[in-house]
């Protein structure tokens, strides 16, 4: 079953994933050629998954703080400040690879993986979201990844009791062959409770708890940085295996723990398992850590010390514990049935010790191998333009458009998946998916509220990596902005293909940069994030197809009092107002790629102090109580927007002719940035000239009311016909 | 009224119980773990919702087995109440207390949405502050919940009275085939049933998750509110 024990050398180190320059550095350091158990170490701490190599130095350039903030990347997750004493703790991850290999399992744990990286930092866990992205629907596979991946995040989450409250999905055939499985948790603790992987004190015991060591995993984070080729289903062996059972009380144990004084520093087993969290926790202190193996809990007879160190077996969590207080947390361990071993303690030789079977088996000074792990300024070639959006008709008229369009793939009803989401758990939930533009979960026993969403518009992306990653951003702004609550930070899962070729670089970057400019702009900060690179697949003729650049945004939003939130949905009478200019840019537009079957054009511009003036004026009047339900305006378009307000609650409303003097379809499916539409009580006229003095632009839309949505043509869509052209993607491709 | 919640390794819907029994009794009711063998002095048990041993072997067949229960099943023989919710249903079925069993969904997959449920008998302890024929709306969030029960035990369930909710379409009518309505596909849209006694009650939906208008209505109240008028020394 092992690899044990082939020679050391230059071959070995890549098939470990090294190249010839990180080996010769690795034999620098090590003066010496290292034992085989030591290479493991090196190569997945030196993995693009844990090194962050080719990312590094762009990450850097991104605004990652705000008196808000508490703890910005560098951590297992954010922490940011939402008042009362209370902090929320949040990050997005990515379970790409493995979700294509073993599209439940991979999911499952993806899900898994985030929970740890948020409890092991003091916050229960309140809320789960995620952002998925798979083929497109006509190809076979399809079905079985969606099917697989949508019952492994819920298998996952329902079982560990945290309501899934949100997410996104598209479909594109640049997903075929790498689906992205991204999953964020948010969880809430005690600012003075909040807990750090730095290792402290020399002799403290170190402490392994969860669940028993095997072979699952082993280079996973080794797999996760290379390009699949048409052998990728054979990896399957390096995926993961979840246990929800298992992770539910390792929450328990954890926070019980926590809530004691014993913890000097802890971090989950995730990527690289043992070794990561060992020579991270031993790095951050600047201490030295002995590890004794033959004490590691151990699922199987006969394991090496390579596959120990390199297992990614889930729920494991590594703590340095005050030496006194060692048997109060093994008997909480105990009471909740789970594995406690005392592995090993911190030493002040600076190096990571690995002993097994009375041998050394790993001996390395931890400076260097985090020092001196390589970072790479990977070449970029200058972006094609985009293409010109082409002529422009429209052959089915609007009400067959409208129809056609919310029964599409990328705006159908998700309620197919939310509905195997356990979105209440907890008693919290006061907006489940589909019910506002982000998901509202209050804070228990506060009055607290989060605002959370994921966003992100790949195909804008691809036409304009810079504008694409602006609009990410200002969509979750917008989206948080729309409930009424004040957007605070964000979280990154940044989904790129080979980093290698300078044109996947060029997106990344320019990605970077759009994030950057709209997260200054819009004073929403990047606390926490992951990158996820060489997604790509060689397709059997050989050439290689990379993803659509797909850098999820993770919004968090706050609400002081949370009784002040706004939904979607349309409320019974009133008055429908848009906020915002319409320029009517169809490039990229869903309606050109559904409609004509093209994705031709720019992304549409990403205006930030026009995106702020607006948002910041809406979100006031939400907190002024005059707003009834609110909804930014973005896939599709305006008639899309009002459709889904429509479907919300069945109250139709009818829309004014516009006098745009542009062509109609541009009017209501163009793309324009920073609108919102906004039902207010009566007619409307104080929230217009409050807009006009506040130099919003806004327009009358539509007068609410009936069960219809009545088009300017007279033409009237049901709220039921509406709904039943909404519904029927999803069953009808995975229940058929 | 005295209050306990019993928590089983994996239980995870516990807070809420906790919060909708606060909300009705003004104090917080007491947590008991599954390796207690007695119970303290208690009016209501409740068996809450979640995955008790990561639902392994069958749901709730092996909390059935765990040192509580045999305390449990002590306090319904001297006629204590007892509310058994998604998980706490299954747990009293596998247990015997209640009849029957919970299968897997009829579509296989796990649900969480709202369902409508009709209220069959507004003669107990669980119901009172309904009337017979009331419907009213829940969420639901479970994978197994799906109700069979052998002809004669169905029988008697039915000539008894013993079934407290049914799904039912939010007009109020019961269709057992029909998806939208009866979700799981219960036999004889089933949603909650009764001991012979009245005195304990398994259901799949979550009414302890409706009950404040900021997450969506109080739908579910009348359950919490009917116990305390029932149960209050």
């Amino acid at each position: 079953m092992s690899s044990k024990q082939k020679a050391v050398n230059a071959d070995l180190a890549r098939e470990f994933g090294l190249s010839a320059e990180e080996y010769d550095r690795v034999l620098a350091i090590m003066g010496r050629t290292p034992s085989f158990t030591e290479l493991g170490v090196f190569s997945v701490m030196w993995s693009e998954h844990c090194s962050y190599k080719s990312s590094r130095k762009w990450l850097r350039t991104l605004p990652t703080t705000a008196p808000w903030v508490i703890h910005g990347p560098g951590e297992n997750a954010g922490v940011v400040d939402i008042g009362q004493g209370l902090a929320a703790i949040f990050k997005m991850e990515s379970h790409n690879h493995p979700s294509f290999i073993e599209p439940y399992q991979g999911a499952a744990t993806g899900v898994g993986g985030i929970l740890r990286d948020v409890f092991t930092m003091g916050a229960r866990p309140v809320a789960n979201l995620n952002a998925l992205r798979f083929g497109a629907p006509e190809t076979p596979r399809t079905r079985q990844i969606v099917d697989g991946v949508v019952r492994g995040v819920g298998g996952y989450g329902n079982c560990v009791g945290v309501p899934t409250v949100g997410g996104e999905v598209n479909f594109h055939l640049a997903y075929d062959g790498n689906p992205l499985v991204n999953a964020m948790t948010v969880g809430v603790a005690r600012q003075d409770k909040i807990f750090l992987s730095a290792a402290a004190g020399i002799g403290n015991p170190v402490v392994y708890v969860g669940s028993k060591t095997g072979r699952d995993g082993i280079h996973g984070a080794t797999m996760s940085s290379a390009e699949f080729d048409e052998n990728a289903l054979a990896k399957r062996p390096t995926v993961q295996v979840g246990d929800p059972f298992v992770e539910k009380l390792l929450i328990e144990a954890c926070l019980e723990l926590m809530a004691t004084d014993a913890i000097v520093a802890i971090q989950d087993m995730g990527a690289a398992g043992l070794t990561s969290s060992s020579v991270e926790m031993a790095g951050k202190g600047g201490v030295g850590i002995d590890l004794d193996l033959d004490a590691v809990p151990q699922r199987e007879p006969g394991m090496t010390a390579y596959e120990m160190m390199l297992s990614e077996s889930q729920e494991r969590m590594l703590i340095v514990i005050k030496p006194e207080r060692t048997e109060v947390a093994r008997a909480i361990f105990e009471k909740w049935e789970l594995d406690f071993a005392v592995i090993g303690h911190l030493t002040e030789t600076g190096n990571i010790v690995v002993r097994h079977k009375g041998q050394i088996e790993a001996d390395i000074p931890l400076d260097p191998l985090a020092e001196q792990a390589p970072i790479y300024d990977r070449p970029i070639a200058p972006l094609p333009a985009p293409e010109p959006v082409g002529d422009i008709h429209d052959p089915i008229g609007l009400e067959q458009t409208l129809v056609r369009l919310i029964g599409s793939p990328d705006l159908a009803s998700r309620a197919w998946i939310w509905n195997q989401y356990d979105s209440t758990v907890g008693g919290q939930t006061v907006r489940r998916p589909g019910g506002a533009d982000a998901a509202i979960v209050k804070v228990e026993d506060t009055s607290i509220g989060l605002a959370l969403t994921t966003d992100c518009t790949p195909r804008y992306c691809h036409a304009n990596p810079r504008k694409g990653g602006a609009q990410a951003v200002a969509e979750a702004w917008r989206n948080i902005t729309a409930t009424g609550a004040k957007p605070l930070a964000v979280t990154d899962n940044l989904n790129f293909g080979n980093p290698e070729k300078p044109e996947i670089m060029a997106q990344f970057v320019g990605a970077i940069e759009g994030i950057g400019d709209a997260c200054r702009a819009l004073d929403f900060p990047i606390v926490s994030g992951n990158v996820s690179l060489y997604n790509e697949t060689r397709n059997p003729d050989g050439t290689k197809s990379a993803i659509l650049p797909t850098p999820a945004i993770g919004g968090l939003g706050v609400f002081d009092d949370v009784t002040k939130n706004v939904g979607l949905g349309m409320p019974e009478n009133g008055t429908l107002i848009l906020v915002g200019e319409t320029k009517g840019h169809l490039g990229q537009s869903i309606w050109l790629r559904e409609i004509l079957g093209r994705e031709t054009g720019d992304a549409p511009d990403v205006d930030l102090v026009a995106e702020r003036r607006n948002g910041d004026f809406v979100r006031a009047r939400i907190a002024s109580g005059e707003v009834k339900a609110c909804h930014d305006v973005s896939d599709g378009g305006i008639l899309v927007a009002v459709a889904e307000m429509v479907m919300g609650t069945g109250h139709g409303c009818t829309l004014d002719t516009p006098q745009s003097g542009m062509r109609p379809e541009a009017f209501w499916f163009g793309e324009d940035q920073a609108r919102y539409l906004v039902a207010v009580e009566g007619d409307g006229k104080d929230f217009l000239s409050a807009a006009e003095k506040a130099g919003v632009p806004a327009r009358f839309a539509a007068e609410i009311g009936g069960d219809a949505l009545v088009l300017p043509s007279g033409a009237r869509l049901s709220a039921a016909r509406l709904t039943t052209a909404h519904g029927a993607f999803f069953p009808d491709l995975m229940d058929r | 009224m005295k209050t306990g919640i019993v928590v089983f390794p994996g239980t995870n819907r516990e807070r809420d119980m906790a919060i909708a029994l606060k909300a009705v009794t003004g104090h917080a009711p007491k947590i008991l773990w599954h390796r207690d063998t007695e119970l303290p002095d208690l009016d209501l048990v409740v068996l809450p919702g979640g995955f008790s041993y990561g639902d392994y072997l069958r749901c709730g067949a092996m909390a059935a087995h765990s040192p509580i229960m045999r305390a449990i099943r002590a306090f319904a023989e001297k006629g204590g109440h007892i509310l058994g919710v998604c998980n706490g249903f299954q747990i009293l079925t596998e247990t015997g207390l209640l009849p029957g069993a919970l299968l897997r969904n009829a579509g296989l997959r796990f649900l969480s949405q709202d369902c409508h449920l009709r209220v069959e008998n507004a003669e107990t302890p669980f119901t009172r502050r309904w009337k017979k024929g009331d419907v009213f709306r829940t969420p639901l969030a479970h994978g197994d919940g799906n109700y069979v029960a052998d002809a004669e035990t169905l029988k008697t369930l039915q000539s008894e009275n013993r079934v407290a909710f049914r799904y039912v379409a939010p007009n109020g009518t019961v269709d057992a085939a029909d998806r939208d309505s009866n979700p799981n596909g219960s036999l004889d849209a089933i949603a909650g049933i009764l001991s012979a006694n009245s005195r304990i009650c398994g259901m799949m939906p979550h009414p302890e998750d409706l009950v404040d208008p900021l997450m969506g209505g109080e739908d579910g109240k009348p359950l919490f509110d009917s116990l305390v008028e029932a149960l209050v020394r």
